[in-house]
């Protein structure tokens, strides 16, 4: 216990010397209604309280009030989170979680990965808030016990929840009709509805188009000249639809099904360079999948969970400035995924809970490229994992084995490889009010190298090692109800140690660079969140959360160039403040996004420092009834103060912009 | 509990501002001369002698960090960045990649490849006279009054048209006059006899690499003939006997990267050197070279630098860098010598994302001197005094 209570003095202390720390962001609460706030402790509806691994999540009414068009952008509400952002609506979006790179975050949609063995990573902007419930990050990993094994094999993870069904009473079906329209040429329908066919099975079809031609002034300026361009080649054109069926028969079997597709086509803007304001690559996605969960109770102590899923990716990219022999560079690539998940879980005694999970993966990849490997990777996961939940304290542990299997048609192939990964996690209730918790973890994990790292021509290297991540993470979770205000402050500091670091290093001239396991980095850092809600009157409501980010990432790559100084776009602080009020049938929000200063590659010199950039945004929306049904408007203005910015060096952000939205449910 | 939100929001406002950009300014470093070479004006008094040089750092592509040094010899002193500060009201700066430079009478043209222009200065000052647009250009020579210079496309966005262009720009006029079609993605090129000599590549479509140099008749400004000599060729110098000498750097996998001598005269090859060269530089009959080996198992490179004497076309014993400063340069990208003093200027790119060095080396291959440059340094002009014109 004292060794506790300095740490939370460390803590506390932390956050009263450092001014810009107070100077926060983000939350991890959402925006509940009192009464549900007055509740006792409930370790479900609070389970962000008593989570051994720290946890974020925005969802429901608030995730909807966030002002965000796609995943990415709410993203940036979390701490310890860089959205790498090129800027415009058609921009790919990638975050990076805790310094680590974004291919050491799992992306998952409804419990399954989504995956992508070519580059790694998940362009998040891709992803619709429309048919989401719930986004959640976990910095080390989810601590449920029915999830995949693929849940454990990432250094930290974000879950998409889709929205079900939800019915009234005298009602078999909902729907929505949405409409949002704006800056950048936006035009963005969408359609949601959902049909009870009987008491066992539902079904739900969520379908939404977004085009824009995504142009918008930017301001070029170096102090001396200043000039104003447009942004161009940056529209897209996409189409989103998914189908699902959900079954519930009696208390022990439920079943869900989804279909999902999502196609696009978009302009690649590009650098923006001395004398070069306009580029014409264009870039083609496809992805389908279909995956599947079934779920059966056998008695109460033991259950078992399956999980399916199968998808093709299609992507194309055409640049008119290489023409070959064979006309404009046009390249193909295609990808599949097999995926089959097994996990039991048995409970031992009421606090005990055991559980094995086996995933087994199949990806393959084909491409138009000159000595192209046609590569196959089969991968087994086992995990077996353990939780002993007392009402004082929560301790997890779990160990996952990795197989993997590289086969290719020409060439060589990456070598099999085989790990071992262990994690534990612990969440203790030190004193005797249960409104105070600490929680830690240490994990150790790798990332594979992805087919680009290991096969992509002249680049890849077959004989690239997984690049590997410790975390060590301590912190606490403090919440404080009192009368109509409900405040809850969280704070964690962390070590990150990367090694192995994968990179691509030039070979024997710039036009051939070639991955190699060079880099190591180590982060420390820090989180704050702090969040409060209250009730002020019977019609006014309102949440707010700060949050506050402090990494120190540092190169430690032996006998490097850099060695000792700052890795590219981490920023040392970093924040967000969001506001969130609502007055009988009114909602207005405010939100505020920090990112301080920057480099853009790895040596801190002046010449490639980044500016620090905030953006201000806000929304108000209103809600009357129309035929009896409700209908809400909404406007919003985003980077209020036009600011001009830069996430990425020479992709310029957008300035002001206004987005207006109509929805009408039925 | 709403007044301090105010009060922390009010404070936040207040710490996260932004500061006025920085242009990036002139750095000055005065690198160690030991000896301080005499008034040339003295010794050949009416000659041209050499007063200094220009370092071209290509930056890396989509960086937009190509920048512009000057050494000069009379005051010691090594001024980065000296584009942007005679420049400062150029939208952008010097641009994207820069791929090669050259002086010719007072006018330096440096050949921006992904800013698609050359732009011209006085050589003088380092201002600007013209900036002339290009597609995706390469590298320059000169020849009576006008300067030639390759580009890897004539068109841009036409899938049947795969070749490269040799363009001709009046050197008084700064404007481009004709445009003849070459090979497909043509770089390094010399003129010599009233012909061009251009290398090309073919670099866009592996592994159908071009094998040929084009030959350009400078009066009809029309391709005369191409002369076969290995895959994927690059670099390209003449001596003084008329002959070139052009590296090929193969496909980079089962065909080895070689240099070949041709003569002009006959238009054809007359030797192999079984030596891959990065880089050469040809000086009072001797070629300079190196070259960096990399190893697709390992990682490591490996550097090698040799000598070859243009007259007799044979290898030398020996390098140019004493064996005990050879580790100093990690990655030798850029070489040039001294026209008077013969020494030895060589580029450090390092890991290519950081800036680099350059390296003075005196004859006998001892560093002299050494200066920090901007990110991948590359070209070096040396500028006489009669520049000034």
């Amino acid at each position: 216990m004292r060794k506790n209570s300095g740490y939370i003095q460390f803590i506390l202390l932390g956050l009263l010397v450092c001014p810009s720390l107070v100077l926060a962001q983000v939350d991890t609460l959402p925006a509940i209604e009192l009464q549900e706030v007055l509740v006792d402790h409930n370790k479900k509806l609070y389970h962000a309280h008593y989570s051994p691994s720290p946890v974020q999540f925005i969802a429901g009414e608030k995730l909807k009030r966030l002002q965000s068009l796609n995943v990415a952008d709410a993203l940036r509400y979390f701490s310890g989170i860089q959205l790498k952002d090129y800027g415009g609506i058609g921009g790919i979006k990638t975050v990076n979680v805790r310094s680590m790179g974004s291919q050491h975050t799992g992306v998952f949609y409804d419990g399954i990965q989504l995956g992508n063995a070519q580059n790694g990573q998940v362009d998040l902007g891709k992803f619709s808030l429309d048919n989401i419930e719930k986004l959640s990050l976990y910095q080390g990993q989810r601590t449920q016990m029915e999830q995949s094994a693929k849940s454990y094999a990432s250094a930290n993870t974000i879950y998409l929840e889709t929205k079900r069904p939800e019915f009234t009473d005298d009602k078999n079906y909902e729907a929505a009709a949405g409409l949002r329209t704006g800056s950048f040429g936006l035009f963005n329908p969408s359609l949601n509805f959902s049909y009870k066919i009987s008491n066992a099975v539902a079904v739900r079809l969520s379908t939404e188009m977004i085009r824009a031609h995504g142009r918008y002034d930017f301001q070029y300026s170096n102090g001396v000249y200043d000039t104003t361009a447009v942004r161009n080649n940056a529209d897209i054109a996409s189409y989103r639809l998914e189908a699902s069926v959900y079954g519930e028969h009696g208390n022990s079997d439920s079943w869900k099904i989804k279909y999902y597709h999502y196609d696009s086509q978009r302009g690649l803007p590009g650098a923006v360079v001395a004398n070069r304001f306009k580029r014409p690559q264009r870039l083609w996605n496809s992805n389908d999948f279909i995956q599947w969960e079934y779920t059966h109770d056998f008695e109460e102590r033991y259950s078992i969970k399956l999980r399916g899923k199968y998808s093709e990716d299609f992507s194309r990219y055409v640049d008119p400035e290489i023409v070959t022999t064979s006309g404009l560079l046009d390249n193909e690539y295609n990808q599949q995924e097999y995926y089959l998940s097994l996990v039991h879980t048995y409970k031992v005694k009421p606090s005990w809970i055991i559980s094995l999970a086996t995933d087994l993966e199949h990806n393959a990849m084909q491409a138009n490229l000159y000595r192209f490997a046609y590569p196959k990777r089969s991968s087994l996961l086992n995990v077996l994992a353990s939780v002993w939940d007392f009402k004082w304290i929560n301790f997890q542990v779990s160990l996952l084995s990795t197989g993997i299997y590289e086969s290719v048609e020409h060439y060589q192939s990456a070598e099999d490889f085989q790990e071992y990964s262990p994690t534990f996690l612990f969440n203790v209730q030190p004193f005797s009010s249960p409104d105070f918790r600490l929680r830690g973890f240490y994990k150790s994990i790798f990332r594979l190298p992805s087919f680009n790292d290991l096969y992509y021509t002249s680049v890849g290297n077959t004989f690239l090692s997984p690049e590997y991540s410790d975390q060590i993470n301590v912190g606490f979770s403090w919440k404080k109800q009192r009368s109509n205000i409900l405040l809850n402050i969280t704070s964690d500091i962390y070590k990150v140690w990367i090694t192995d670091k994968i990179v691509a290093v030039p070979g024997t001239n710039l036009f051939r660079w070639t991955m190699f396991n060079l880099g190591e980095v180590v982060t420390n850092g820090l989180e704050t969140n702090i969040s409060t809600s209250a009730n002020a009157g019977a019609d006014f409501n309102f949440t707010v959360n700060v949050g506050y980010t402090f990494q120190e990432s540092l190169d430690v790559t032996s006998g490097g160039n850099s060695y000792g100084q700052q890795i590219p776009y981490i920023p040392k602080h970093s924040g967000s403040l969001s506001m969130m009020g609502s007055y009988k049938n009114t909602e207005f929000n405010y939100s505020f996004i920090y990112t301080g200063e920057r480099f853009s590659q790895k040596a801190n010199i002046l010449s490639n420092y980044l500016q620090p950039w905030y953006t201000h945004d806000l929304s108000v929306s209103y809600s009357l009834m129309l035929f009896k049904n409700p209908l809400k408007a909404e406007m919003e203005i985003n980077n209020v103060l036009d600011q001009q910015y830069a996430v990425i060096k020479n992709f310029p952000m957008p300035g002001r912009s206004f987005r207006f939205g109509l929805n009408y449910q039925l | 509990m709403k007044r301090s939100w105010l009060f922390l929001l009010t404070l936040f406002t207040i710490y996260a501002c932004q500061t006025d950009d920085i242009p990036e300014g002139e750095e000055v470093q005065n690198p160690e001369i030991p000896e301080e070479p005499s008034d040339p004006d003295e010794e050949k008094p009416g000659q041209p002698w050499v007063e200094g040089f220009y370092l071209l750092n290509e930056g890396n592509m989509s960086m937009n960090k190509a920048s512009l040094d000057y050494m000069n010899f009379k005051t010691g002193e090594y001024r980065s960045n000296i584009f942007s500060s005679s420049n400062p009201d150029v939208v952008g700066g010097l641009g994207d990649v820069g791929n090669d430079m050259g002086i010719y009478g007072s006018k330096l043209y440096v050949v921006l490849n992904a800013s698609n222009k050359v732009e011209v200065l006085d050589a003088q000052t380092g201002t600007r006279l013209k900036q002339i647009d290009i597609n995706n250009c390469r590298y320059i020579t000169f020849y009576k009054g006008k300067a030639y210079l390759s580009s890897y496309l004539g068109s841009i966005g036409d899938p049947s048209a795969p070749n490269g262009i040799v363009a001709e720009i009046d050197t008084t006029t700064m404007e481009i006059t004709r445009r003849v079609e070459v090979g497909r993605q043509p770089e390094e090129l010399v003129a010599h006899n009233d012909k061009i000599y251009v290398a090309n590549s073919g670099g866009y479509s592996p592994p159908d690499y071009e094998t040929t140099i084009s030959v350009i008749d400078i009066n009809s400004f029309s391709e005369t003939k191409r002369i076969e000599v290995a895959a994927n060729l690059n670099r390209l110098k003449i001596d003084s006997q008329g002959d070139l000498y052009v590296t090929s750097r193969g496909d980079y996998l089962e065909i080895p990267s070689k240099l070949y001598v041709v003569d002009t005269k006959i238009e054809e090859v007359k030797k192999v050197f079984d030596l891959g060269v990065s880089n050469l530089v040809i000086h009072n009959d001797i070629a300079y070279m190196y070259n960096t080996e990399f190893s697709y198992l390992t990682g490591d490179y490996s550097v090698s630098y040799t000598m070859l004497d243009t007259k007799s076309e044979t290898l030398l014993d020996g390098s140019f860098i004493a064996e005990s400063q050879k580790d100093l340069i990690k990655m030798p990208y850029g070489i040039a010598i001294h026209p008077e003093t013969e020494e030895v200027l060589i580029t450090d790119a390092m890991d290519y994302v950081t800036p680099g060095n350059l390296y003075c080396f005196s004859p006998e291959g001892e560093l002299k001197w050494m200066v920090q440059t901007g990110d991948i340094p590359a070209h070096i002009v040396f500028r006489y005094s009669s520049s000034h014109e």
